[in-house]
This record gives C-alpha cells, sequence and structure tokens, in this order.
C-alpha cells in the first residue's frame, strides 16, 4: 500500500490523475455528443426525450455516471493541488516575460480554461440534469409516448441570449482545454514515438474542434430555428 | 551594418540572497557587433569597477556554449532571443542599435539567487547524486563492439547526454519544472545497457529528489524544449514517465 501512495503523492504520480481522468472524460464527451444529436430528430422530441429517460434509468449507465462524476471531482482536486505547488514553485516573478514565443497560450492557461469549463458544466447540470434528477422548480410535461418532455426544456433554456453566450462561451473554454489536454494526456503517459504522436496531435485538433462545434449546434439551432 | 551600437541595460541587482534586489539601468556605448554578449558584460563591468563600484555578478566559464554556467534571462527568455545556444555564444548583433535589453536571473524556489544574476543550481547536483549515475562495476574498457547497442539508442543516449544542466528548462517553464533535465538523465542511462542494473531505483530516486526539491510539475507546454541550447526534446519526458510508472509497479 506505501508504493501506491508513494506514486500518487509524487509529481508524476498526480499528473498521472490528470491524464487518466482527463482522457474518461474526453470519453465520455464522445457518448454524451452522440446521444445528444437526437435534439435534430424532427419529431417534437420524442427521441431526445427517450434517450433522456434512458441515461437516467439504465443501470449501467447509473454505475458509469457515479464513475464519471467522481472522475469531474478528481480531475479538479488535483488540478488545485497541482497547480498550487506549481504557482509555489516560483515564488519572485519574471518582470519581462516572453512565454508566448516558447509555448501556446491554451498550454499556459489550462487552469483558467478548466475553471470556465467547471463553470460551464455547473451550469449545465444546474439546467437540465439537476432539474431533470431532483425536481427543480421546472414542472415537466408528458410526451406522446409517457415520457417527461426535457425537450421542452431544452427549447426554453437556448431560447434566450443568455442561454446561448454562455454554452457558446462555455464549449470556446473547452475548445481550448482540450486542444492542449488531449495530446498532453497521452504524453504525461508516456505515450510519445515518431510513428504515432503525429497522428495523435492531428487526432486531438481535430477532436478538439469537431466536438466543441457539433454541441454548439444544438444551442445554435435552438435559437435560430427553433 | 553599423560596427558599434549602444544599448540601455536593465540588469537585476541583488546584493545577497535574503536582500530584496531591483533593477538598475546601465548605459553602454561603442559595442562591438561581433562581441559576446558575455564580453558586452565584461565591457560593463570594467566600467563600473573603475567607476569604483560592485560590478555585476553573473555565471560564466567555458564561453564555448558546452559548460552551462552561463544563466541569464535575457528580454523575456532564457539564454535571449536566439534557438540552440547559450548566453556566450549569443552575439551583439542580434539586438538592435540603442534598444533596452533587460537581464534577470533565473527565477524558481529551487534556484535561490546567491548575487545578482547569479543563482544557485545545486539543487541539479543533488538530484544527479540521488542516482545519475552508474554505480555497479562494469569493468574496464570493453573492446569495440564487445558490448551490442543499437545505433538508434546509441543516438538517443547521446542526444539525452547533451544535457549541460544550465536550467534553461526550469527557468522558462511557467511551473518551474525540472522535467526536462531530469528525463534527460535518467533517458542517457536507461538507453544503454551499463545504466539497466539501477534502471528502477534510479528513476525513482531522481523523481523523488526532483520533488523534494520544489520544482514544479509539468504541464506539457513545451516551453523548455523551445528554449533548451541543447535541442533536448520532450520525448525524453515521455520516456522518464514511462520509467516512473513501470519502476513504481514492478520493483
Amino acid at each position: 500500500m506505501g508504493w501506491f501512495i508513494k506514486i500518487f503523492g509524487s509529481s508524476l504520480g498526480k499528473k498521472l490523475l490528470m491524464s487518466l481522468t482527463g482522457l474518461f472524460l474526453i470519453s465520455f464527451l464522445t457518448v454524451h455528443l452522440i446521444g445528444n444529436l437526437s435534439v435534430f430528430s424532427q419529431d417534437g422530441g420524442l427521441a431526445f426525450n427517450a434517450y433522456a429517460k434512458f441515461m437516467s434509468t439504465n443501470p449501467l449507465i447509473s454505475t458509469v455516471s457515479y464513475l464519471l462524476y467522481a472522475s469531474i471531482i478528481l480531475h479538479v482536486i488535483v488540478a488545485i493541488v497541482l497547480t498550487s505547488a506549481n504557482k509555489s514553485a516560483r515564488p519572485v516573478k519574471y518582470k519581462q516575460l516572453n512565454a508566448k514565443d516558447n509555448s501556446s497560450w491554451e498550454s499556459r492557461s489550462m487552469a483558467l480554461l478548466g475553471i470556465l469549463v467547471l463553470a460551464f458544466i455547473l451550469l449545465h447540470l444546474k439546467d437540465f440534469w439537476w432539474q431533470y434528477k431532483f425536481g427543480g422548480s421546472y414542472q415537466f410535461s408528458e410526451d406522446a409516448n409517457g415520457n417527461r418532455d426535457i425537450y421542452a426544456l431544452v427549447i426554453q433554456q437556448f431560447s434566450t441570449t443568455f442561454g446561448l453566450a454562455s454554452y457558446l462561451i462555455g464549449l470556446l473554454a473547452l475548445f481550448f482545454h482540450l486542444k492542449h489536454g488531449f495530446q498532453s494526456a497521452f504524453q504525461t503517459l508516456g505515450i510519445n514515438h515518431n510513428k504515432y504522436t503525429p497522428a495523435i496531435k492531428n487526432i486531438g485538433l481535430a477532436y478538439s474542434i469537431i466536438v466543441p462545434l457539433c454541441f454548439a449546434s444544438m444551442p445554435v439551432y435552438v435559437y435560430f430555428f427553433k | 551594418m553599423e560596427k558599434v551600437r549602444n544599448y540601455t541595460l536593465k540588469i537585476w541587482r541583488q546584493p545577497n540572497a535574503q536582500s530584496k534586489g531591483e533593477f538598475k539601468t546601465y548605459e553602454v556605448k561603442n559595442i562591438s557587433t561581433g562581441s559576446s554578449f558575455l564580453e558586452m558584460l565584461d565591457i560593463l563591468n570594467e566600467e563600473i569597477s573603475e567607476a569604483g563600484e560592485d560590478p555585476v555578478h553573473f555565471d560564466h566559464d567555458c564561453r564555448e556554449g558546452i559548460c552551462g554556467m552561463c544563466s541569464l534571462f535575457i528580454n523575456g527568455r532564457p539564454h535571449g532571443p536566439e534557438e540552440e545556444i547559450t548566453v556566450c555564444q549569443l552575439h551583439m548583433r542580434t539586438f538592435p542599435n540603442n534598444t533596452t535589453i533587460t537581464i534577470e536571473p533565473w527565477r524558481a524556489k529551487a534556484f535561490p539567487v546567491i548575487k545578482d544574476l547569479i543563482v544557485d543550481r545545486s539543487a541539479f547536483d543533488r538530484i544527479i547524486q540521488s542516482g545519475g549515475f552508474v554505480s555497479v562495476n562494469t569493468g574496464s574498457v570493453p573492446d569495440g563492439n564487445a558490448i551490442p547497442i543499437p545505433k538508434q539508442n546509441a543516438d538517443l543516449a547521446m542526444d539525452a547526454a547533451a544535457c549541460i544542466g544550465c536550467g534553461a528548462c526550469v527557468a522558462a517553464c511557467k511551473n518551474a519544472s525540472a522535467m526536462l533535465f531530469v528525463s534527460a538523465k535518467v533517458s542517457q542511462l536507461a538507453l544503454l545497457p551499463q545504466g539497466q542494473v539501477e534502471r528502477k531505483k534510479r528513476a525513482l530516486a531522481m523523481v523523488d529528489q526532483m520533488d523534494k526539491e520544489g520544482f514544479g510539475s509539468c504541464t506539457n507546454t513545451g516551453a523548455c524544449e523551445a528554449e533548451c541550447p541543447k535541442g533536448i526534446d520532450l520525448s525524453n519526458i515521455a520516456r522518464m514517465n514511462r520509467e516512473y510508472f513501470t519502476a513504481s509497479l514492478t520493483s
């Protein structure tokens, strides 16, 4: 047990946790996106409501969702621990610093981007997850199939300019966070080789653009066409 | 191109480790474009000494880019604006006439300032002492080709061994992380047969010492790789991670 604690007490072990939880959250994004695309089916939300019911009642999904909550919390906690240690590693700052000449903005701003993404997640959970699971102020009606009509709530949320703007800002932060985080997670795991690192970087860039763009298409679609 | 140039220098002056330190401004005139950055500082120090004041203290030794002693943070970047060179190899023709040049020491908790621009880099020595060596008896000099080493590994080990331990990676990193340095030292031995016996022990001990010294951790910004005067690349950090995780799980 001592060796186990020692790994995660070390800087490399904490980086490993960031990498593994990050990759799990990336895989979740894919599943979440595929399911959410049902919002585009032209059936007045029947497919979307059925998907929401499946996600909240399926035992396997429920089990994985606890792993998801744990990953988000762990990713945030370890990030706070690492960031504060990193800050204290340079108590006296440079008076003149040209960091843009040696590194990308997003790679230096992962903490800020992470805070924005977390704020976005909390807002998103409050908007839908909380209402659906714990019965917030919103009164759900039932659709033709007898499922609670969360589709109507989606339409309501994204019809407001605040709803649209806050989601677009959140997804922009997600784009930058993924742009650095995706390939960085593999580097931390020690996966770096001339054969496949260029492919990982390209796939990471494509993923960081496509996934937030697809998510963004939903509030934009609702705001302008519904 | 003019043969001589004039500069305004903003230099960090700090009498000792305890004092606070501040920038002082100096003017240097008629500096040859062919002189190195350190020679320019030598000229400045001559003038300061003749005026009976304390010259600017900075580290230097070989002045041919191989010792790793020079350590100046010039205009916001370690070793100045040029790629893959140390300060001693930086020439004044790089800096336009009549400009201001800011010179600071490396900034890191693990590299405390001793005086002016000189920092204490003995944290690197202690990391090497914790495992960056081969202590088993490897015998006398073997016959040529008696120990088979793949050419690729020999090259990678040599690339890693090019690290001169100057600390530019720490200076450049936003987290003051020493991972490029430590990974180069772990890699050069992990890639060669002589390093195998202590391979796991070495990775664990050196990372452990690195954490104890108060360096930050890596966020893969790549600033270290971009600023390294010897072109040590990030694949070394990935190798160190593999070495450390494997050693943790199997030793």
